[in-house]
């Protein structure tokens, strides 16, 4: 039954296991049922990075024997690594799940979406994601988000309800109390879904390594020709880049998030495989996105910004 | 691997919560030096000659404009002994509906007094909530100890005065803890303080690494709410028909007998399945799979029990209401009741008291339940549920009161709490009345 994806979850029958990663899985179990049966038309955001990778393994968990009865959404900026869209693709193969792809890059060609002069994409995904959540006229969307990540994540509720422009309001949000989560909306209002709010980046990564949940190669060292922009390691790309005065050096580096290419930044490290990688990121001094990600470097506020606009 | 403890903050404005959760962070090394810096810098923009460690958890534009915490806000820590999640609550008195948000999971709440004012009724009523909602362990973080001169006698005073109170509320004398900190300056926060020679107790975070922790109610009787139905309906599982759901209390083992509740129909678990094998059993907060030796009809929204101590099955029950929406409760009031996985429709048909919070006491039959209050009423419901009462079940006896017209949340119910009355002790709150009240001619099925 099991699958090269998920290769090392072997029959157990251990009894009362209630380690942090065993209740972790289990409340993240729970939201997805949940949500399978109060929604009519959910959708699983999936970018091929690790945590909507492991959204899609607990929700194959969940499910299990039936198939996970949601499709699966990629906003594509165009901006990938080719590493990732590979095992994106893969992964949806391997486990028979539906895909749909909505391309930044067709709304920039029809003139809804305008380039920015940064060159950047990842604000751009709000709007074909919005987009899509109407014309699939999906009502719950479920997202990789943590609360650990960033102050204004910390505030979201497990079940956040987006009027129906897209947009987060902190402050008309519902108590969310014991493990009830109230999912009614309006039409044309829908539900976002973060099954991992209560994950931190080490819970992360220790249940990728307990479960053996394969992800993207660029997740581990190699070598790779990068450029210093704003204190970040940026790799060539179609995005742009290196300007003229930036030098190309090669450097043994790896990614500690996957996002848009030009604004997702390598760290130099020698974690070649998980335990090393479990052990950086334990000793690390630097958040994930304050690492990894210039969106987030835009202004004190920026992320509580980009929620308020629909993003997640 | 080190175990959880679910925690929540209380305390008025000004108390220095957002502070004190700050100085755990930071002294647990769990604020990163991205962060740091980012709080550095915006401190000196405001003018600060040290690190405001409020900003690490005021997460929205206008908190830190305002200088108060709006929202929970969860916070992650771990120790090499414990992994910690933490909902820190706005002591603001309007966003009191937060303070019951943090304590509804809480196995632990830290409630934060200013050693300059002591006990206030903001504390009263916090402790008050707090215990209504069952959370079994408190500590009284006696804050602005420095402000005090360390004076042992003024965190003897506030300390006698709160374990008078808390016991008046139900508390063991053991599952409260008093501590004298400074969250500005560190003392006894995670390190024991010099400043304080007379006080041997443990520091915050030694007590939170070593408190007992009640998990799960493992001891409880069996409760499994069915959340979805599980049919692959593929050649390989042509007849699987499994019911998925998060044991809610108690354990469940292959061979027990079992009730399927509202119907009454009985069964027993053939087998307790997960995608990494068959379990032998399985206990309170474990999400399974379970699939009984007869066909029945069963779906969402039933409960599966143990056969032998079911919940009482009823459609009139009382129950205590903590109001959390501005539309106010009027007697009579059409509202949605969601209850495991299960929403029906409901009328709330009496509004027998409320919880007056100015004088400490309860109102009988008021006329209406506003925003913060806290109400016992008496509600009916479309369709028969199988309840606990809250203080024997958390989970089966916990309910949401859902606005039909617009979806949103109105109120936290608890089948058959008792309100926070503090002018008796005889009002105490854990492990008092469990058993909900049902009127002479509601539905009762089915006897055990």
């Amino acid at each position: 039954m099991n699958d090269d994806l998920l290769a090392g979850s072997s029959v157990s029958t251990a009894p009362t296991p209630h380690t942090t990663l065993d209740r972790l899985e289990s409340e993240a179990i729970h939201i997805f049922r949940e949500v399978a049966g109060e929604f009519d038309r959910p959708v699983i955001l999936f970018s091929g990075g690790k945590d909507s990778t492991l959204l899609v393994h607990l929700a194959i968990k969940a499910f299990w024997p039936a198939p996970v009865p949601f499709p699966l959404l990629h906003v594509d900026t165009g901006h990938n690594f080719d590493e990732v869209i590979e095992f994106r693709d893969q992964v949806v193969a391997q486990h028979g799940l539906r895909l749909e792809v909505a391309k930044v890059q067709d709304w920039i060609d029809d003139g809804r979406l305008q380039e920015r002069p940064d060159g950047t994409r990842n604000p751009l995904q709000t709007v074909p994601l919005l987009d899509s959540i109407t014309s699939h006229r999906y009502d719950a969307v479920f997202g990789g988000g943590r609360r650990d990540e960033e102050r204004a994540r910390a505030k979201e509720r497990i079940f956040s309800l987006r009027n129906s422009f897209g947009q987060w309001e902190p402050r008309r949000q519902r108590p969310e109390l014991w493990n009830l989560y109230n999912g009614r909306h309006r039409a044309g209002e829908h539900v976002r879904v973060f099954p991992l709010s209560n994950w931190t980046e080490l819970d992360v990564w220790n249940y990728i390594d307990r479960e053996g949940i394969e992800l993207p190669s660029i997740y581990y060292s190699h070598q790779r020709d990068v450029y210093l922009r704003d204190g970040m390691w940026l790799t060539e790309g179609p995005w742009g880049g290196p300007r003229p005065e930036e030098t190309v050096l090669t450097k043994t580096i790896r990614y500690r998030t996957v996002g848009d290419g030009s604004c997702t930044g390598a760290v130099e490290s020698e974690a070649s495989d998980i335990r090393e990688v479990i052990a950086e990121v334990a000793a690390s001094r630097l958040t994930e996105r304050g690492a990894t990600r210039a969106d987030d470097r835009l202004s004190e506020a920026a992320m509580e910004d980009r929620k308020r606009e629909g993003y997640f | 691997m080190s175990d959880l403890l679910r925690l929540a903050t209380a305390g008025s404005v000004d108390d220095g919560k957002s502070t004190l959760v700050g100085r755990l962070l930071y002294d647990t090394k769990s604020v990163l030096a991205d962060t740091l810096d980012a709080v550095h810098r915006a401190s000196a923009d405001r003018g600060l000659s040290t690190p405001d460690l409020s900003l690490l958890v005021d997460g929205l534009r206008s908190e830190r404009e305002q200088g108060i915490t709006i929202d929970v806000a969860y916070r992650y820590f771990a120790t090499d002994k414990r992994s910690f999640v933490l909902a820190d609550t706005p002591g603001h008195v309007q966003y009191t509906r937060n303070t019951v948000t943090g304590a509804s999971t809480a196995q632990l709440a830290i409630l934060l007094v200013d050693a300059r004012k002591g006990v206030i009724e903001q504390t009263r009523r916090h402790a008050a909530v707090l215990a209504l909602l069952g959370v079994p362990r408190l500590v009284l973080a006696v804050n602005k100890i420095d402000l005090v001169d360390f004076d042992e006698t003024t965190f003897a005073r506030i300390s006698k005065e709160f374990t008078a109170h808390a016991t008046a509320l139900g508390y063991s004398p053991d599952a409260v803890v008093h501590i004298p900190v400074s969250a500005l300056a560190g003392d006894n926060v995670v390190e024991h303080s010099t400043n304080t020679p007379w006080y041997s107790g443990p520091t915050l975070l030694e007590h939170l690494e070593s408190v007992p922790v009640e998990a799960d109610p493992h001891d409880g009787e069996f409760r499994f709410p069915v959340q979805y139905v599980i049919r692959p309906r593929t050649p390989e599982h042509l007849d699987y028909r499994g019911y998925a759901g998060l044991v809610a209390s108690g354990t469940v083992k292959v061979g027990d007998e079992v009730v399927v509740l509202p119907a009454g129909l009985r069964s027993t678990v053939e087998k307790i399945d997960t995608f990494d094998g068959p379990l032998a059993e399985a206990a309170a907060g474990q999400s399974v799979t379970l699939l009984l030796a007869d066909d029945l009809d069963v779906s969402r929204g039933d409960l599966i029990a143990a056969a032998g101590t079911p919940p009482q099955v009823t459609d009139e029950f009382d129950a205590t209401l903590c109001w959390l929406s501005e539309k106010p409760l009027t007697p009579g009031a059409r509202v949605l009741v969601k209850h495991g996985a299960r929403t029906v429709q409901a009328i709330v048909t009496e509004l027998r008291a409320r919880f007056d919070e100015q004088r400490l006491a309860s109102v009988d039959s008021p006329t209406s339940l506003g925003l913060n209050e806290i109400g016992r009423v008496a509600i009916r419901t479309a369709e028969p549920l199988p309840v606990d009462g809250y203080y024997s079940s958390r989970r089966t006896g916990a309910f949401l009161v859902i606005d039909a017209a617009d979806g949103g949340t109105l109120a936290a119910g608890l089948v058959g709490a008792g309100l926070p009355v503090l002018d008796g002790v005889d009002s105490c709150t854990e492990g008092g009345n469990t058993a909900p009240v049902a009127d002479d001619h509601a539905l009762v099925s089915p006897g055990p």
